[in-house]
This record gives structure tokens, C-alpha cells and sequence, in this order.
């Protein structure tokens, strides 16, 4: 259940998930990134978005999903919490925006494994997909190494 | 209360504490001015008083507005040549200043708080000088009508407040008021009169009130018309957006460069140049003269001296010193708990400093300055100077440190351990300072914010406590530096020095103790840190020539401990603009924060303490002593300690503490020579006294050396034997202790178990599976034969 009825999409591991469209600043292209020795692995670097330092997570690592081919560069989507903060998300290719009905969502399927099922939130049912719904704060929620 | 007044509110707060911070000192102007009143003076605290009572009449505060009213009334007499402002009257004065500061701090329960004690003051001197002027006293007693409702809550208290004003009046000698008697009768006179009298609506005084204070605001406008109220918030947003702006100049032009442009040349000069300017006027919007934070000493230092019965002069220089509005902010308190210490415990009793042919009026110096990109605050007095004895044997006493310890130490050692927690010398816990937390709190807090403390004293003459800060927390500058291929910024206050190891050297500089590489730079011995290891790297591969070989050493402090941070390369120092970590990776200790580079990459900021920590060269933070010569103690014994491991004999081995450890010297046979009975070799200039461990402590001397063990002395000892010599420095005398092997260095928490004392060892533990003695220095040192001065 979302309090949006508007979804943004992306794909983790030919996955759909979605996080409510208010919650994203702006999706930008792959972008270098700082490494941050001793942080968690989930923790891909430190990115300047036009003065202000973002922490990217990579969705797949911390999803527990299988690493991204070498040659495949993540997208960002930059997301804001509650609170304010801004993180980054790094995921494989963005979707489109989707009007959702809170008609379909149902929780998440118990088939659902480890980390993932922690990490979503519920699904909703399309014609075509099942979307999942990210849990964007526990998401960016990492603990320290 | 809706929103629209509680926006009024808060700016009535924010004006009425900005009219309340500066007139402090207007009132000890007066003090001193006494009879020969200032009139624009008084007339400036009078409009400030008035107009915190006609806003607070307006927005419903009528506690907050009858003090304010009453400190009016005074004011007026002053004004009028009715009242001389006298200490009593002056103090009266300062402390319902003081009332009106608590009832603003907390607004909202202003109308529920009592203030009775301080209007009765007030209403003392009022009624002390109506003697003199019936038609003026007819005044208070028309407000104490007004205020009714409040006295009739007052009237329990007033008779508890007449006894203690005829207390206070009896202390008094100078008060314009006339008798005791009197005045305890003015005192209570008010609240019956005023008890029946019929309650006045609120309303039309109020308005009045309101009508009178516009025209008494534009009187005394004239900061306010050139200067705005701007959140800080608002600042910082200014700040990173000029900060971006210039990021995109740098890459404007570079551009610029490669286009050969003649006209998008000069567009890009003059962008460059309005940039810059930008730039250094948004950052002058957040400093501010240090005086803002001194205004409110005179009122402290007065204050504080008639409590501690002593005569204090305060001077200041440099109060225009502009600095970041955040250290402002941070230094603040710090300042405040010095400038108490020194006037409770630095300045003498009058009598004691005409006793020493010094003035009666003892001085407290307050000088700030720039000086090489910091600001210098110092505070000096010409009071009697720290008492070293005392310090001594209170430090010892409180066990911050041992009698070792403060044997090996000199004055300027000693002095520096108030700053140790934990410590307080003062006799009696005044209400004034000597809490015992109080100046080792100021120095956290003076080196959170990246300054440095120092404190000099001179007995009889006065101390004088320095304080080093950055001029700004946002900026600083930094040295970048390059590991596995990521850049890293070290703020530059914690750099020492770069040393850069070229081929040959490279290996043959570094010493390894077992795995603990260390380096002497100028005879001592540096720990060096690899940041790679630090930062969990592979370590860095060798070069496959020795010529290649590069190491870059880093020597940073943190807390006092030198250390070196071996790292890929050094690259270039530049001003960075600190931002914080997010949530994700603050909690790592190594970092400090992260930056953005000239080129628009980030960076991220190491945190030198943190850097140590991890690389064990610091032991945990309460560990450390001030003083250079740690002696081991048992009170230490529980922590985790850095022992140099010695082999004596054939399978002997003792421990000292790392930082008893001067220097490690390898001496040949041929350069030991014999003086007064005993083996010295030159060194450096000097005697330096051989004292053999092996027969100290009766153990026959091997020079057999066990292969693997020590390689570089196996080689040598084909040509000629030498001998290893750990020299250890006391008092200023050096000694060379001769041992066997030099073994190891080991970080441990030992179990010390006692020996008998007398035989040159504190006592015995365990260390890495083997029992290990530990020296006490001094006791072999005596038993070798020699005294210590």
C-alpha cells in the first residue's frame, strides 16, 4: 500500500521494482564515483551531484542479487527520504512511470528470499508484470562494516 | 496564540535580546560614571528598556512588561539625577537585565514565572529616592496598581522579601535609600494599597504603551536600517551554490583555453572575477567580530570579583577579530569557563598583591589576532601564576599521574596537566569554578573545533592561556594525497611534515620490529602506518628495482603523538569546503567528512585520530599522559599499552614502554670507551652512560645471536660485534642501556604481577604467551650507579 498512486520503475536482475514517483529527485546517467574503503559493501562511492555528496547504494548488492555485468553501467536514481537526505540508488535500467491501483498490491510473496523480502514492501499486479515495491528508507538504511 | 503571533513573538525575542546584549555594558559604564551621569547613555538604556516593555505590553506578557516597566522607573530617576547608579543600584539594575533575559528565553511560561524578588529590588530603590521626590513616587505606585493581579500572587512572598531586603540593606553602607526600617515598610506598602484598588482594564494602558514605542524605535533604528536579519540556513544554501558556481567557472575556463576565443575570453575573465568577489563576500556574511562574545565578559568579571572579594580590571584588544560565526558560537563557552577561572583563581585578594608591590586592581587581558590563516585568542592575568608544587601534588594525589611521573617532568609538563581530566586544585568547591570538570573540557572542546590550547605561567607574574583556532570551520586547508587510486584530503592542522624516501633508502631508512615498521626521523623513532593497511588495500606491490622504490611518509599528530602514514603520493594542498558524511558511512571512524575537489570529483577527508586509532599507534584515548616520559604505573596497568620487547641473556626478556624509548642505536665494540669507571660512548655531542642490562640484572651477557632473529646483526657479526642500546632519556640525562636482542613491539593489556621492589623491575605479566619482566627505569638506572640530578 503506497500513499502515491504514481510508481517510478527499474529493473534489478530483469526484476521490476518500483518507488513512489514523490519520493525520486531525478534519475542521472552512470556517474565516476569516489570508493569509500571500509564501508559496507552495498556502499558503491560518493557521487557530486551539482555541489551536494550522495552516497550510492547499489541495489543489486544489497538486494543480495547476482553482481552486474562488467560492461553494463547502473543508472542512478536519486531518492529523498522523509527526513531529507538524498541517496542514491544504482539499478540496471529505469522503467517507466506507472499508475497503480492499491486495488492490486498485495504483500510480499512468501517465496520472497533474504534480504530482498525485507526490502519490499508488497507487490502490485499488472496485466503484464509484477511490480515490487521498494522499502526506500530501509533501503538506504546500511550498516557499518 | 496563532501562528502570526507567534511569528511576532519570536522577532520581539530575537530584537529585545539584541537591545539586552549591548546595554550591560552601558550599565558599567554608568557604574564608574557614578554621579557624573552620561545622558545619552542613560537615554540609550532607557529607549532599549522602554521598548521591550511598550512590545511586551502589546503582545500580552505583563510579567515580562512590569519588570521591564519598574527597571524603566529607575532608569528614569537615574536619568532625572534622583538615583546615582551605585554598585547596589547597578547590580539591582544588572539582575533584573537578567530577569528580563530568563523571561524571553522561555516566552511562553514568561507570564507564569516569578520575577517578585526582582521588582521588590527595584521597587527598593525607587521608593529609596521618593523621599526626594513625592511626585515621581506617585508613579510606581499607579503601575503597582496596574500590575495588581500579579501582586496579589506576590503578596505571600513580599514578607518573606522584606525580611531579606532588610538583610541586604544592612550590608549596604552606601545605598541613597534611607533607613532599613523604611525601606522594609516601602516595600510592603505597595501590596495592600494596591490589593483593593479597582483592577484598570489592560487594554487602553496597553495601547498606550504601543503607541509609545514606534517613536522610540525610530530614535534608535539606525543599526537596524542597514542591517537585516538572515537565517543561517540561508547562508550555507549561498555558500554551496557560490561553491558550485565556482566549480563550473574552473571548467568555463578550461574551455575558454581551448576555444582561442577573443570575446568569450573576456565574458569568461569577467565571470571568473565577479565569481571570486561572490565568493569572498558570502563568506563574509557569516563572520563576526569576536567581540560579540567578550561583551558580556565586564559584566562577568564584575560580577565575579565581588563575589570573590577581589578587584579586576578586564582590557581587550582586538575585539574586532572577525571570525566564523560557528566557532563564535563553539568558543564561547570555553572562553567564559577561562576568564572564571583566572579572576576565582589566578588573580590575588587585593591585600596579597599589595603585599607583592603590585597593583590592588588585579588585570585581565583579553588580546585576539590573525595570524597565519588562525585566529589567536589569549588571555592573560598578572595574578600569582599556577602553583606548580600544588599542581604536583595534586595530580598525584588524584592519580593522573605517578610520582615518577612527576619527578620527570618540568614545569611547563606540570602546568599543562590542569588540562588533564579529572583535575581541579581548587581548595573549596566555590560556586564560582572548581567543579573539577572544567579545563579539560575547555581543551575538547577548543581542539573539536581544530584549535590548539597552550599555557604559559610564570610564578608571581601571571599565566597566560593561548588559544589557536581556524578562522573558519567551513573551509580549511588540506593536503591531498593519493592510495589505491582514490585521493583523500588531510586537514592541514594535524600536518607536521612530508618525507619523501627515494630508492636506496626507501628500504634501508625503515626499520622493521618484527611487523611494526618504524622510521627515525632526527634520532626518534616515528611508528609508521600504511594507509593501505588502514583502509583494508592489498598491500602495494614492490617495485621491481630498488632505484623505483618510493615511500612517502605523512608525519601527522594526533593528541600529542607524532605518527607517520606511509601513503602512494603526495599531490597538492588546496582550501577544501568540508560537508558531512551521510548516514550510510558516518559512523566510520576514519573519515571526517568529504569534499569536493577543484575538479569536481569528491574526495574524502581523513580524520587523523580516528587514522591512529585504527593503526594502534594511539592507545585509547584516556591512556594518554601528558607528560613525554610515561612511566609504566599499575594504575595504567589495565590498559592496553605499547611495549618495546628486549632479549637480555639467553632467554631473559624484559619490556619498557614504548615511550620511554628515545632512540634505538646499534654501537660497535670499538666506540665504547671507559670514563670514571664506567663504559660511555659519544654520542651526539655528549656523554652518553652505557648501562648493561645483563649484569643489572645478574644474567650473563650472550652475544650469540640466534639466526632469524635479528638478521641485520648477523651479518654484521662477521666483522665486529656491536651492541644494541635503547637510550632513554630523564630529566634531561640520557642513558644507553645496552641488551642483547631488541625482540619486538607489542601492543598489550597487562596483568603486571608485583615483584619485590629494589631489584629493577616493576613487576611481571604475561605478554603474547610469555612472562615478561618490566624495568623500572629509574631503580636501574640508580643501581647501575648512577644519581639522577
Amino acid at each position: 500500500m503506497i500513499d502515491d498512486d504514481q510508481i517510478c520503475t527499474f529493473y534489478l536482475d530483469e526484476q521490476v521494482f518500483g518507488v513512489e514517483v514523490k519520493a525520486v529527485q531525478e534519475v542521472i546517467r552512470y556517474q565516476n564515483m569516489t570508493e569509500v574503503p571500509l564501508a559496507d559493501e552495498s556502499v558503491c562511492g560518493l557521487i557530486n551531484l551539482r555541489g551536494q555528496i550522495v552516497t550510492a547504494i547499489d541495489l543489486r548488492t544489497r538486494m543480495g542479487l547476482p553482481e552486474r555485468e562488467p560492461e553494463q553501467l547502473p543508472m542512478n536514481i536519486i531518492v529523498r527520504s522523509a527526513c531529507g537526505n538524498a541517496t542514491s540508488f544504482l539499478v540496471d535500467r529505469i522503467g517507466e512511470v506507472k499508475e497503480v491501483d492499491n486495488q492490486n498490491f498485495e504483500l510480499p510473496p512468501g517465496t520472497l528470499r533474504g534480504d530482498a523480502r525485507e526490502l519490499v514492501r508488497g507487490a502490485y499486479k499488472t496485466e503484464t508484470d509484477l511490480i515490487l515495491i521498494l522499502d526506500m528508507e530501509r533501503a538506504m538504511t546500511v550498516m557499518d562494516a | 496564540m496563532n501562528i502570526e503571533d507567534a511569528e511576532l513573538i519570536k522577532d520581539f525575542v530575537i530584537e529585545s535580546q539584541e537591545h539586552l546584549g549591548d546595554i550591560e555594558k552601558d550599565f558599567l559604564t554608568m557604574e564608574l560614571q557614578g554621579a557624573e551621569i552620561d545622558l545619552d547613555l542613560v537615554n540609550h538604556v532607557f529607549r532599549a528598556i522602554h521598548s521591550i516593555k511598550g512590545a511586551a505590553g502589546f503582545l500580552g506578557l505583563p510579567v515580562l512588561e512590569s519588570l521591564a516597566h519598574r527597571e524603566e522607573e529607575v532608569l528614569n530617576k537615574i536619568r532625572n539625577r534622583e538615583v546615582i547608579p551605585t554598585v547596589e543600584v547597578v547590580s539591582t539594575l544588572l539582575s533584573a537585565t537578567d530577569g528580563l533575559k530568563e523571561l524571553l528565553d522561555c516566552i511562553e511560561v514568561s507570564n507564569d514565572m516569578d520575577v517578585s524578588e526582582k521588582i521588590a529590588a527595584l521597587d527598593r530603590i525607587l521608593s529609596g529616592s521618593s523621599e526626594s521626590n513625592d511626585t515621581e513616587a506617585a508613579n510606581p505606585s499607579d503601575d503597582s496598581q496596574r500590575d495588581n493581579e500579579q501582586l496579589v500572587k506576590e503578596s505571600e512572598a513580599t514578607l518573606d522579601q522584606a525580611t531579606a531586603a532588610v538583610e541586604t540593606l544592612v550590608n549596604e553602607d552606601s545605598t541613597p535609600s534611607p533607613s532599613d526600617a523604611t525601606a522594609s515598610n516601602d516595600d510592603t506598602a505597595p501590596s495592600p494599597v494596591a490589593t483593593p484598588a479597582p483592577k484598570p482594564t489592560p487594554k487602553p494602558t496597553k495601547q498606550v504603551e504601543a503607541a509609545k514605542s514606534p517613536s522610540s524605535l525610530s530614535s534608535d533604528s539606525s543599526p537596524a536600517e542597514t542591517s537585516i536579519r538572515v537565517d543561517v540556513g540561508l547562508l550555507d544554501t549561498l555558500m554551496n551554490q557560490v561553491g558550485e558556481l565556482v566549480l563550473a567557472r574552473n571548467q568555463m575556463l578550461q574551455f575558454a583555453e581551448r576555444f582561442d576565443d577573443n570575446e568569450y575570453n573576456t565574458t569568461s575573465q569577467r565571470l571568473n572575477l565577479i565569481t571570486s568577489e561572490l565568493q569572498e563576500g558570502v563568506m563574509k556574511t557569516r563572520m563576526q567580530p569576536i567581540g560579540n562574545v567578550w561583551s558580556k565578559f565586564p559584566r562577568l568579571v564584575r560580577d565575579l570579583a565581588q563575589i570573590c572579594e577581589k578587584e579586576v580590571r578586564i582590557e581587550m584588544q582586538g575585539k574586532e577579530t572577525e571570525l566564523d560565526k560557528t566557532i563564535i558560537e563553539a568558543i564561547k563557552d570555553p572562553l567564559t569557563h577561562l576568564v572564571r577561572n583566572t579572576v576565582d583563581h589566578g588573580i590575588e585578594s587585593p591585600d596579597v598583591r599589595e603585599a607583592y608591590g603590585k597593583d590592588r586592581e588585579g588585570c585581565l587581558m583579553l588580546r585576539a589576532f590573525h595570524e597565519g590563516g588562525q585566529v589567536n585568542i589569549e588571555i592573560c592575568d598578572d595574578g600569582a601564576g599556577l602553583n606548580v608544587d600544588r599542581i604536583r601534588t595534586k595530580a598525584i594525589e588524584k592519580s593522573v599521574i605517578t610520582e615518577q611521573q612527576a619527578q620527570s617532568m618540568d614545569e611547563q609538563e606540570i602546568c599543562n596537566l590542569i588540562f588533564a581530566p579529572g583535575f581541579s586544585t581548587a581548595e573549596k568547591v566555590s560556586n564560582v569554578s572548581g567543579r573539577g570538570v572544567g579545563m579539560d573540557v575547555v581543551k575538547t572542546n577548543i581542539e573539536k573545533i581544530g584549535g590548539t590550547l597552550d599555557l604559559e605561567s610564570h610564578s608571581g607574574l601571571g599565566t597566560t592561556v593561548r588559544i589557536k583556532i581556524p578562522l573558519t570551520l567551513a573551509i580549511i586547508p588540506a593536503l591531498l594525497v593519493k592510495c589505491a587510486e582514490n585521493r583523500f584530503a588531510i586537514p592541514q592542522v594535524n600536518l607536521m611534515e612530508l618525507v619523501r624516501l627515494e630508492g636506496e633508502q626507501a628500504t634501508s631508512k625503515i626499520d622493521w620490529i618484527q611487523n611494526a615498521p618504524v622510521y627515525r626521523l632526527r634520532g626518534q623513532l616515528l611508528p609508521l602506518v600504511d594507509l593501505r593497511n588502514i583502509l583494508g588495500k592489498a598491500p602495494k606491490e614492490r617495485a621491481d628495482n630498488v632505484e623505483s622504490e618510493v615511500i612517502n611518509i605523512v608525519v601527522l599528530r594526533a593528541d600529542d603523538q607524532q605518527f607517520g602514514l606511509i601513503v602512494e603520493s603526495i599531490n597538492d594542498t588546496e582550501e577544501i569546503v568540508v560537508k558531512p558524511l551521510s548516514a550510510q558511512i558516518k559512523e566510520l571512524p576514519v573519515y571526517s567528512g568529504a569534499t569536493i575537489l577543484g575538479d569536481g570529483s569528491v574526495a574524502l577527508i581523513l580524520d587523523v585520530l580516528g587514522v591512529a586509532q585504527r593503526g594502534r599507534v594511539l592507545q585509547s584515548s584516556g591512556s594518554r599522559n601528558p607528560g613525554s616520559q610515561d612511566d609504566s604505573s599499575n594504575a595504567e596497568a589495565e590498559r592496553l599499552q605499547s611495549l618495546l620487547v628486549l632479549g637480555i641473556g639467553q632467554k631473559r626478556q624484559v619490556a619498557m614502554h614504548m615511550s620511554q624509548v628515545a632512540r634505538l642505536e646499534q654501537v660497535p665494540d670499538h666506540m665504547i670507551e671507559e670514563a670514571n669507571g664506567q663504559s660511555v660512548i659519544q654520542y651526539r655531542g655528549k656523554i652518553l652512560p652505557l648501562i648493561d642490562m645483563a649484569s643489572v640484572l645478574g644474567v650473563p651477557r650472550s652475544r650469540t645471536v640466534t639466526p632469524g632473529d635479528d638478521g641485520e646483526a648477523s651479518t654484521e657479526l662477521a666483522s665486529e660485534l656491536t651492541n644494541q642500546v635503547v637510550v632513554y632519556s630523564e630529566d634531561g640525562r640520557s642513558f644507553g642501556l645496552v641488551v642483547d636482542r631488541i625482540i619486538d613491539i607489542v601492543e598489550a593489556d597487562i596483568d603486571l604481577v608485583e615483584s619485590t621492589s629494589g631489584n629493577g623491575l616493576l613487576g611481571s605479566a604475561i605478554i603474547q604467551d610469555r612472562v615478561i619482566d618490566l624495568l623500572d627505569l629509574p631503580t636501574v638506572i640508580q643501581s647501575a650507579g648512577h644519581r639522577l640530578a
